[in-house]
């Protein structure tokens, strides 16, 4: 048989190898000559880092899972024997534990990258969807990866996240049951979650593969939101972005680091430093802080839906709750359809600018919310503001800014976009524009 | 098979031929696509209530209970399938306020007498039933919130001296577990 397409590598070696599989040539084609707009700013570093996180997660995690045991009766003392006992024990624990919180964080960024650039959009709406669901299989990972220490937050957040299905009418406490095991967070639950915890971050590579394959088919957005239109508007991904992505990287792990080694509890309750005692709860639960938005969102339905005038209740308040929960993230699904605007970057429209920054402070003000206990106030003065009002508050501004959307895109003026990524507008007039042309220059 | 040289120059998705009449091929597809439906199905049966709860955890449905030492007042917690149990030997003003309620006005309407076997002895699952936390009030001391009944700490639900659901964001009454009395003073849960 004819050989494959012919390798033309200097090492025979891989000259070998690539003319039966050609994965150097691949390598070539994606991250060698893989053009890449020019204009990028470290916002699309975080990507690239969040890639470096799950492999972090995956290596610390695979080592724990050696020395972790699934009891109820031994988890705690398992985890604890790690800290001690183990040599670098505390290391990887602190590595995942903290890893955990800077896989968010990154993501957190690369998703809000997205919405300010207008990332999700024609024709990239496939990819912004595969995003969404990598995010939601990380949440379930970490919801799961929390319970595994058996400390008390472990057992109470698991009690309370898994309750929420019982909202659903009809099947609702029969799944809870089967996501249990039993009657109640125990043993078949703990054994489970192990084992789901291991598996998932492995469906989350391989999702992320698609991610990226996904990328290279249409390419990489860029700060201007204008596609590239040429040679001159890009630059090979090596070395120039390569250089870029470490650089950033080993920043971020730097400040990772400073957190591992010196205040490696910063993110933790230590409430999840007491085993689990399933007779007590304590007296305020919180979720990791990652979740404190959406935890923020399904405390602030206190009231039920009826329709007006009958007294029939249509949707009671507990239901709510999970429904506006779930749905401040199933939206994401359906954000590349809400927005009609075809403009791009947030830079060219202003109305979606101003927009996206109340999103931002909602989505804080929430993070806030959901971290106080339930009956919680601010006091201005004499005037006392229960944070349930400021939680409803900032939900709205949530949903509002996605239900906007359309119109948005509707009344929105933008302003002149640049002819191309080489040629940026200066000013928005339009000589400006032509002056600032040379080609070498970083926009 | 004799359908195959009938249907030829149809592609393999000959159940879209243009003649309105359903075929014999039609027919095979369609429960050959069914029998795997089913198939699947009783396929992942096993897997799916693998997960449900096994037969020793079933087994330890019953949990039998003293009630002699509890004095007047007083609320004991005791462990039934993991979950605490709430006994509450109730004064008699609990119980009038209890009973001197207009039901129809409840989130969950109970009478007091459906839920206690006899007045004196309360008896219900100390599990909230909004997301699950255990409320407080078993001792003298905790906050019962102000139907002297138990007060949820998670997000504030408040319970009256029946366990039924007065304000906050449970939507039903604290679950009255199946019990009997054995004698006047022991009772088996479950
Ligand atoms: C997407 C990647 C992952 C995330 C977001 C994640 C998240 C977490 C979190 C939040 C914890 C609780 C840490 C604590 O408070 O102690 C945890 C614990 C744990 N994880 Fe992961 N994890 C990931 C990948 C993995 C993998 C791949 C494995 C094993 C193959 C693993 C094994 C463990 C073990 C054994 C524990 C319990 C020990 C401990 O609590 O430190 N994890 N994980
Ligand atoms: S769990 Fe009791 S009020 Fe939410």
């Amino acid at each position: 048989m004819a050989h494959g397409p012919s390798s033309s590598f200097k090492n025979p070696v891989v000259n070998w190898l690539d003319q039966r599989l050609p994965i150097f040539t691949m390598i070539q084609k994606e991250y060698g000559v893989f053009p890449t707009p020019r204009n990028f700013n470290y916002f699309w570093n975080f990507g690239a880092i969040a890639m470096i996180m799950l492999v972090t997660m995956i290596v610390s995690g695979i080592v724990l899972a050696m020395h972790y045991t699934p009891n109820t009766n031994l988890a705690f003392n398992s985890v604890e024997r790690i800290m001690r006992d183990v040599n670098f024990g505390w290391l990887i624990r602190y590595i995942h534990m903290n890893g955990a919180s800077f896989f968010f964080i990154a993501v957190y960024i690369h998703i809000f990258r997205g919405l300010y650039y207008g990332s999700y959009k024609k024709p990239r709406e496939l990819l912004w969807m595969i995003g969404v669901v990598i995010f939601l299989l990380m949440m379930a990972t970490a919801f799961m990866g929390y319970v595994l220490p058996w400390g008390q937050m472990s057992f109470w957040g698991a009690t309370v996240i898994t309750n929420l299905f019982s909202a659903l009418p009809l099947v609702g406490q029969d799944i809870v049951t089967l996501l249990w095991g039993g009657f109640s967070v125990d043993n078949p639950t703990l054994n489970r979650f192990f084992a789901l915890h291991y598996l998932l971050p492995f469906v989350i590579a391989a999702v992320v593969f698609l991610h990226v394959a996904a990328l290279h088919v249409t390419g990489s957005n860029n700060p201007l939101g204008v596609e590239p239109k040429g040679p001159q508007d890009t630059l090979p991904f090596h070395p120039y972005y390569t250089v870029k992505d470490s650089f950033g990287t080993v920043v971020y792990l730097a400040i990772f680091a400073a957190f591992v080694f010196y205040a490696p509890n910063f993110f933790g309750e230590p409430d999840n430093y007491i085993q689990a005692n399933p007779m007590v709860t304590p007296p305020h639960i919180v979720p990791e802080w990652y979740f404190l938005p959406y935890y923020a969102i399904l405390r602030s339905i206190t009231f039920d839906i009826s329709i007006p005038f009958t007294g029939l209740k249509l949707i009671e308040a507990k239901l709510g709750g999970v429904i506006a929960m779930f749905g401040s993230i199933a939206i994401l699904f359906i954000l590349p359809w809400l927005d009609t605007s075809p403009v791009r970057s947030a830079r060219f429209r202003p109305i979606f600018k101003k927009g996206i920054l109340a999103f931002l402070v909602a989505f804080f003000l929430l993070m806030y919310v959901g971290a106080q206990t339930a009956d919680a106030a601010w006091h201005l003065g004499g005037l006392e503001i229960p944070l349930v009002y400021v939680g409803q508050f900032a939900t709205l501004v949530y949903f509002g800014f996605f239900l906007s959307l359309p119109f948005v895109g509707l009344i929105e003026k933008p302003l002149p976009l640049p002819a191309s990524i080489a040629k940026p507008v200066l000013g928005g007039g339009a000589t400006a524009a032509g002056a600032a042309a040379k080609p070498m220059e970083k926009a | 098979m004799a359908d195959t040289t009938q249907t030829a120059g149809h592609g393999p998705g000959s159940g879209s031929h243009s003649g309105g009449d359903p075929t014999r091929r039609d027919f095979i597809y369609l429960a050959a696509a069914a029998t795997g439906v089913v198939g699947a199905a009783v396929t992942a049966w096993p897997f799916i209530d693998s997960l449900n709860p096994a037969a020793d955890t079933l087994a330890l449905a019953s949990t039998d209970v003293d009630l002699a030492p509890v004095q007047v007042g007083q609320s004991i917690t005791v462990t039934w399938r993991g979950k605490p149990v709430f006994i509450r030997h109730r004064t008699p003003e609990e119980i009038k306020s209890a009973v001197d309620v207009n039901v129809s006005e409840l989130r969950d309407p109970q009478t007091d007498a459906a839920r206690a076997k006899k007045p004196e002895w309360l008896i219900v699952v100390g599990i909230c039933t909004h997301l699950g936390c255990i409320p407080l009030g078993q001792k003298n001391s905790d906050p019962r919130g102000e139907y002297g009944g138990w007060f949820c700490p998670c997000h504030g639900s408040v319970y009256d001296t029946s366990g039924r659901i007065r304000k906050g964001p449970a939507p039903r009454n604290l679950e009255v577990p199946s019990y009997a009395f054995k004698t006047d003073t022991s009772i088996r849960i479950g």
